[in-house]
């Protein structure tokens, strides 16, 4: 097996410095709907601004780098410890060459790692094996200050008076995005699953987050609710930064897993608008991102 | 479009009003979390004693506190190895998270600002107005923008916090901000909120 580790610093790399395509469009729309002359416009201007510079220079566009979340779909064969170690040798030269801040602190002590190489969980690498000859890694960089607004419902609740179907998924979608407020940077984008338990239920809800901006959900309910949810959320006003404005999320994202009769959970990750998502194949050798 | 030169006058903070783009030159120091708590509880509430350089650190300190602002932040800094820093991304973190210590150590240090993004709580806007000090707002994730205006690193204190946690001591020239908390208990964080509260109230009312 060919080492693959400066594909993967190149994975990241592009990640942490690169925007996609799909967000920055959203974001140059939104621009347009900001009033001239507010905070909130000149702040999407800035990101905008900060965006190219960024691009440019292969510097971080944030940097909280946050927690490399890494997704390998792999032929079978492949030796997933031999992919581990490259992935770990990647994080820690993206480290040392500053495209990655060193984030990995032990919870105990307080000591930060200064490599970005905790333990098992970070950086957290999900394996899958797949039918498809090609290894296919999606990198999500998830930044804290919009992890920290993340927020899990059990329904019912009876304070959002949201019973367990999905007018009770708006509900909560809605309450989340208001307690957020502008502190996990606003415009953010909403990852949102339904069922599971608490674990899987936050690990499908950051899933979604794979999926692109502009795509439709294949499942007509819950592409209406997704636009309903990302509709209504701009209404409550919160705006680019909270600094109020017609854009407070860029989109929703909503995925259904099954449940115990007893749990009904909605989680939802937030997502700042730096919405740092690349995904790497690699096929007979050669590594081409998008 | 306000031009400040730190340390701030009481005066000049007293000018600014929710609302007013700034920007900042002169010499600031980051802080976040592990700083904030070892500023109170060291020096301000002093339940724990002075541990290795602490008392050499906060005597450096002192001087560029008064009147000055600390920067919620936790960079990404080249030159590790060398020593020959340079700030290569550098936005705000979420301020919220020191709420908890923010007033006491805008009062103890003499602080005329603190910036963050997302805004801060009751404590900290009532410290405000009490000492003329202000909430400048940066825009959040504008990492690489914002380290263009950091001309030079002067020093870093307390590494062993962690790169991001440590205290680096920066010359900037045109950091831009806007004042989202003033000293005459302003806020646009309430504003905002209480406004999405009003509107999320309305949107549940549907079905």
């Amino acid at each position: 097996m060919k080492d693959h580790t400066p594909d993967f610093l190149e994975l990241i790399r592009l990640a942490a410095t690169s925007l996609p395509p799909d967000v920055e469009r959203a974001l140059r729309a939104a621009v347009e709907r900001e009033e001239p002359g507010s905070s909130g416009r000149a702040a999407l201007e800035a990101i905008l601004q900060n965006v190219e510079m960024a691009r440019a220079g292969s510097t971080p566009i944030c940097q909280d780098t946050g927690t490399p979340i890494f997704t390998v779909h792999h032929p079978a064969g492949w030796s997933t410890r031999a992919l581990r170690e490259q992935i770990r040798r990647a994080v820690a030269e993206a480290t040392h060459r500053s495209y990655l801040r060193p984030n990995a602190v032990d919870s105990l002590s307080g000591r930060n790692t200064g490599d970005n190489l905790g333990d098992e969980h970070y950086p957290t690498i999900h394996f899958e094996e797949s039918e498809d000859d090609a290894l296919v890694v999606d990198l999500m960089l998830k930044g804290g200050g919009c992890e920290n607004v993340g927020a899990q419902y059990r329904l019912p609740d009876s304070r959002l008076k949201a019973g367990r179907d999905l007018e009770g998924v708006r509900r909560a979608a809605l309450d989340a995005v208001h307690q957020a407020q502008g502190k996990g940077c606003a415009p953010g984008i909403l990852g949102i699953a339904i069922g599971g338990d608490r674990g899987t239920s936050y690990i499908a809800s950051k899933e979604t987050l794979l999926r692109q901006l502009d795509d439709e959900n294949p499942d007509p309910a819950l592409a209406e609710l997704e636009d309903r949810i990302t509709e209504q959320a701009n209404m409550l006003g919160v705006g680019p930064m909270g600094f109020g404005g017609a854009t407070t999320v860029l989109g929703a994202k909503v995925k259904a897993t099954h449940r115990l009769p007893a749990s009904y959970f909605v989680s939802i990750s937030y997502m700042c608008w730096a919405y740092r998502r690349r995904q790497m194949t690699i096929q007979a050798g050669e590594a081409a991102y998008s | 479009m306000k031009n400040l030169t730190l340390p701030i006058s009481e005066e000049d903070i007293r000018g600014l009003k929710v609302g007013d783009p700034a920007l900042l030159s002169g010499v600031m120091l980051t802080g976040r979390d592990a700083v904030h708590k070892w500023l109170v509880d060291t020096f301000i509430e002093q339940k724990r004693t002075p541990q290795g350089d602490d008392l050499e650190v906060i005597e450096t300190l002192k001087p560029l506190m008064a009147g000055g602002v600390i920067y919620h932040c936790g960079p990404v800094v080249s030159g590790l190895d060398t020593g020959d820093y340079s700030f290569v991304a550098a936005g705000p973190t979420t301020s919220i998270r020191e709420e908890p210590y923010q007033a006491q150590v805008i009062k103890a240090f003499g602080l005329r600002g603190v910036i963050g993004k997302g805004g801060m709580g009751p404590a900290t806007l009532a410290a405000c107005q009490e000492q003329g000090a202000v909430y400048f707002h940066a825009i959040g994730g504008a990492a690489t923008l914002i380290a263009k205006t950091v001309k030079k690193v002067l020093g870093v204190y307390k590494l062993d916090f962690g790169v991001p946690e440590a205290i680096w001591v920066l010359e900037v020239v045109d950091f831009p901000a806007v004042v989202t908390m003033d000293s005459h208990g302003g806020s646009l964080h309430d504003e905002v909120e209480r406004r999405s509260e009003t509107a999320l109230a309305a949107l549940l009312l549907k079905m």
